[in-house]
């Protein structure tokens, strides 16, 4: 058991860190390494390198530790269950985060309904059936690899002008939504793309052989073995949706109160910090205590997620 | 391969489609826009909270974005209301019905640990041009100066500027910022700096111990104080305008946010109420 | 895959094409959008005045984006100079050095450090960072914070991607390195890090990414001064907080030219991408 949870976390790492620009390009020990046998110097004093890896370590350790025990010092005294079902009170300073919490949760809910569908869809296309080498497969991943890169305030441009005037949604949970849908499907659909090629060929083979349709195939046998995959591109997106500022700015909007349908404007935890700490006189407080909800979330989720996958492959 | 271009066509029209009937559900007509300067925001969504509570089944809508924002989204219909805290300039005044709801003052602000206590209008020039660089020039500490400064498209910058017959390409900033709060946090953090921000908002901080003090300005002590009495020389008022005369819900809402009942919003969000006498002749024109 | 789809597949197929096409036409809807809104401006000022004129006073009608172009490319260079080696160092360490369940407490912290987000970074770095640096030059918010704060948020995504193409080099490689007698250091340098260079290589142009769009917390540290640096302790402003700061309080002209930098912005990315492929070839080929 703890030999498959090892590998396992060392595909979601592979996975994670191929998501954005260059992901198609093999792993290097596929391609033979010249520099092999050649050992530059004769080895040097095995100390220093030592100390200095281990201080860069102790380093960031501490730089970590600093700030979040910052966060948590000033923000641990704000929660409480009243904290976390009131409504703000004078501009935020006082009461607490619900419409917040809800307004978070709508955008996010609006985002990942839109792009769980797409980025599956267009990672089982890219995945099963488009040859590498087409001209299709080839344009959509490389338009995919710029939307990776593409700056968070770009997209509150896009989402603002496109979503937010050209559909008439004004500031609106959806026209958050829909943006932060632009902006995760990348991390998505490379996830999903991963975990559907770590499936291994054989699966598709005998149920070729069995007579299967590739929809079948599809919804009983590849899909499934995905999920793991999938989960991780998942947890990476909804992580870059809830911590995201800039592109809401421009599209969910600042009202702070409970909405009542997708069409009323929600302003999102990340926003509430922002504000808090630079627009409202004395609001330090709140802004420590929605931080510390913030991270606590984050954590929650990757953690959750990591579960399931596990036990996903268990049942495998 | 041309197949395969026509669906890709067929797709983003579809997706488009599907987005706009998804939007075409309309908005209650009980509901008010509300847009504009970032700080009459926070006050205003305060007192809509409470016309809410009185009103059942209204919902208001208060969305940030600058005053110039404000009178071109109360323009485009885009908002019921704008929101702006400045005068109304030029040809606006015969556009824009406006209605003041409270005033606010800008000061200058500096570190506790300045021991400068009084700068002069000419002072106050000179170290923004950035002639006076040091401390010492004007009786401090021998330290440079850090002139903070605000962002392009400001109420505050415009007014300071307007006061000091400035251009803002004439200011030698050492930090621009956004909102109130970053200023007075700069300045907070840096016994050196020198800034000017909403005289309601730095008496709030004052209190609660932020270690800065507010400057007089041209002999008069900046203070909500003289503000209210009109003495002080600069300060603005905090007004909603729309486009034609209100009605309906607007008038309402304009009504109750000029009314005695939200004196205590305004007191409490660190602005200066308007005396009902004001408001009359503010709203005649 | 040359097995003949099905006719009943038909639909299946159909159907993620659509997926796909929508999701390819993102990009190009962003980049149609930008220009049609920067058009105005473009038009009327014309794009050498976006390099030519004396400073950024759009009320005035000033629009030189060249000082927050160097603003952007300063900060983003020196945080990509202190993190990278950083990063692959905390990957070595969670690799070669580190005990199995240090390696992997680190591992979480990294993850975690990945996971917080930036208006959290620039709070921290507005009330202690800046007033620390001040201390040892004014005015504190300066490309220096800039340059800290972008070091921190852009270190995980440099330590993870490290790590994770280290745990691809095959063991076969690290045994020859041991039957050689080579130190373990020696094996880092000889063998571990030429064998990782392709994935340290996309570490370095993700993270490039990162550093270039960071908006909220440079915007709180940075000092916002539209000026070409002369020193490390000189305020900056960015071509993303320039957006962040300006754009709700832009019209006309002004507004223009705001998604003028939101398309310079696109520019580098689609450069960087440029970039990372001509060096993804080379290691292909080359």
């Amino acid at each position: 058991m703890a030999k498959k949870k090892g590998v396992q976390k060392s595909e979601v790492r592979s996975q994670k860190s191929e998501v954005n620009f260059l992901p198609c390009s093999p792993a290097s020990p596929a391609s033979p390494s010249p520099h092999l046998p050649i050992s530059p110097s004769p080895p040097p004093l095995s100390l220093l390198p030592t100390i200095t890896v281990w201080a860069i370590a102790l380093l960031v350790t501490a730089t970590f530790a600093w700030i979040v025990g910052d966060i948590i010092w000033h923000g641990a005294g704000t929660i409480s269950w009243e904290f976390l079902t009131t409504a703000p009170k004078n501009s935020g300073r006082e009461g607490g985060i619900a419409p917040i919490l809800v307004a978070t949760g709508l955008i996010l809910g609006v985002c990942l309904a839109v792009s769980l569908p797409l980025g599956i869809g267009t990672a089982i296309l890219l995945a099963e059936f488009t040859p590498t080498d087409s001209w299709f497969g080839r344009l959509v991943r490389r338009s995919l690899d710029v939307l990776a890169g593409v700056p968070s305030i770009v997209f509150g441009l896009f989402g603002n002008v496109f979503f937010a005037r050209t559909l008439g949604l004004g500031f609106s949970i959806l026209s958050g939504g829909l943006t932060l849908a632009c902006m995760v499907l990348p991390i998505l659909i490379r996830s999903a793309e991963e975990g559907l090629r770590a499936v291994p060929n054989d699966y598709r083979l005998a149920a070729a052989s069995l007579g299967l349709s590739r929809t079948t195939t599809l919804w009983q046998l590849l899909l499934p073995a995905a999920v793991p995959g999938l989960l991780v591109g998942l947890v990476l997106g909804i992580g870059r949706a809830m911590a995201e500022t800039a592109a809401l700015i421009f599209t969910s909007g600042y009202v702070d109160r409970m909405p009542q349908s997708l069409f009323d404007s929600g302003r999102a935890l990340s926003i509430h910090i922002f504000d808090l700490s630079m627009n409202v006189s004395g609001g330090d407080t709140n802004a420590y205590g929605s931080a510390l909800v913030l991270v606590v979330l984050l954590l929650l989720i990757n953690g959750t997620a990591a579960q399931i996958a596990d036990r996903w492959l268990h049942k495998f | 391969m041309k197949n395969q271009q026509k669906y890709t066509a067929l797709a983003v029209t579809l997706s488009l489609g599907m987005l706009l009937s998804a939007c075409q559900q309309n908005s209650p007509k009980t509901q008010l826009t509300l847009t504009g300067s970032s700080t009459v925001a926070p006050l205003t969504s305060e007192i809509a909270k409470r016309f809410e509570a009185k009103h059942p089944g209204v919902r208001i809508d208060v969305q940030t974005g600058g005053s110039s924002r404000g009178l071109a989204d109360a323009r485009s219909r885009l908002a019921n209301i704008g929101m702006v805290s400045r005068n109304l300039k030029g040809n606006e005044t015969g556009e824009f019905q406006s209605f003041a709801i409270a005033r606010d003052g800008i000061s200058i602000i500096l570190n506790t640990n300045n021991p400068v206590k009084i700068l002069s209008n000419e002072q106050i020039l000179n170290i923004y041009q950035g002639k006076i660089e040091n401390w010492k020039q004007v009786g401090g500490k021998d330290a440079p100066i850090t002139v903070v400064n605000k962002a392009e498209g400001r109420s505050t910058l415009e007014l300071f500027l307007g006061y000091f017959k400035l251009e803002n390409s004439q200011i030698k900033a050492d930090v621009v910022i956004g909102d109130n709060q970053q200023g007075i946090k700069t300045v907070a953090g840096n016994p050196n700096a020198i800034g000017y921000v909403s005289i309601g908002t730095a008496e709030y901080d004052i209190e609660r111990g932020v270690p800065i003090q507010l400057l007089p300005i041209g002999g008069v002590e900046a203070s909500t104080k003289t503000v209210q009495n009109g003495t002080f020389p600069l300060s603005r008022p905090l007004l909603l305008v729309t486009a034609k005369p209100p009605s309906g819900l607007t008038k309402e809402f304009i009504d109750f946010a000029q009314s005695q009942e939200v004196y205590d919003i305004v007191k409490q969000q660190n602005f200066v109420p308007i005396a009902t006498k004001n408001v009359a002749k503010t709203s005649v024109r | 895959m040359s097995l003949k789809p099905q006719s009943a597949d038909w639909l299946l197929l159909w159907t993620l094409r659509c997926l796909g096409a929508i999701a390819g036409a993102i990009v190009i809807a962003i980049v149609i959008f930008l220009v049609l809104e920067a058009l105005p401006v473009l038009q009327q000022v014309g794009i050498g005045r976006f390099v030519t004129d004396p400073s950024w006073h759009p009320a005035e009608g000033f629009y030189n984006l060249m000082p927050m172009l160097w603003g952007t490319l300063l900060a983003m260079g020196g945080s990509v100079l202190i993190a990278t080696p950083l990063g692959i160092l905390s990957a070595i360490f969670c690799q070669y050095y580190a005990p199995k369940w240090l390696a992997n407490l680190y591992r979480r912290l990294i993850e975690l450090l990945a996971g917080i987000p930036s208006v959290v970074y620039g709070f921290w770095g507005l009330v202690v960072l800046v007033p620390l640096i001040n201390r040892l030059h004014p005015p504190g918010t300066s490309l220096l914070a800039g340059i800290a704060i972008l070091t921190i948020m852009i270190l995980p995504t440099i330590a993870l991607t490290a790590d994770a193409s280290f745990t691809k080099i095959p063991s076969s490689y690290l045994l020859g390195a041991a039957s050689l007698g080579l130190s373990r250091w020696g094996t880092i340098c000889g063998i571990v890090l030429p064998a990782a260079k392709s994935g340290l290589f996309t570490g370095v142009i993700l993270e490039t990414g990162r550093a270039i769009g960071e908006t909220m917390a440079v915007l709180m540290v940075c000092g916002n001064v539209v000026q070409t640096p002369h020193s490390l302790f000189d305020p900056i402003r960015t071509l993303t907080a320039n957006i962040a700061l300006e754009m709700a309080y832009a019209l006309g002209n002004h507004r223009s030219a705001l998604f003028v930098s939101g398309l310079v912005l696109m520019g580098a990315i689609a450069l960087l991408v440029v970039i990372a492929e001509a060096i993804s070839q080379e290691e292909i080929y080359g």
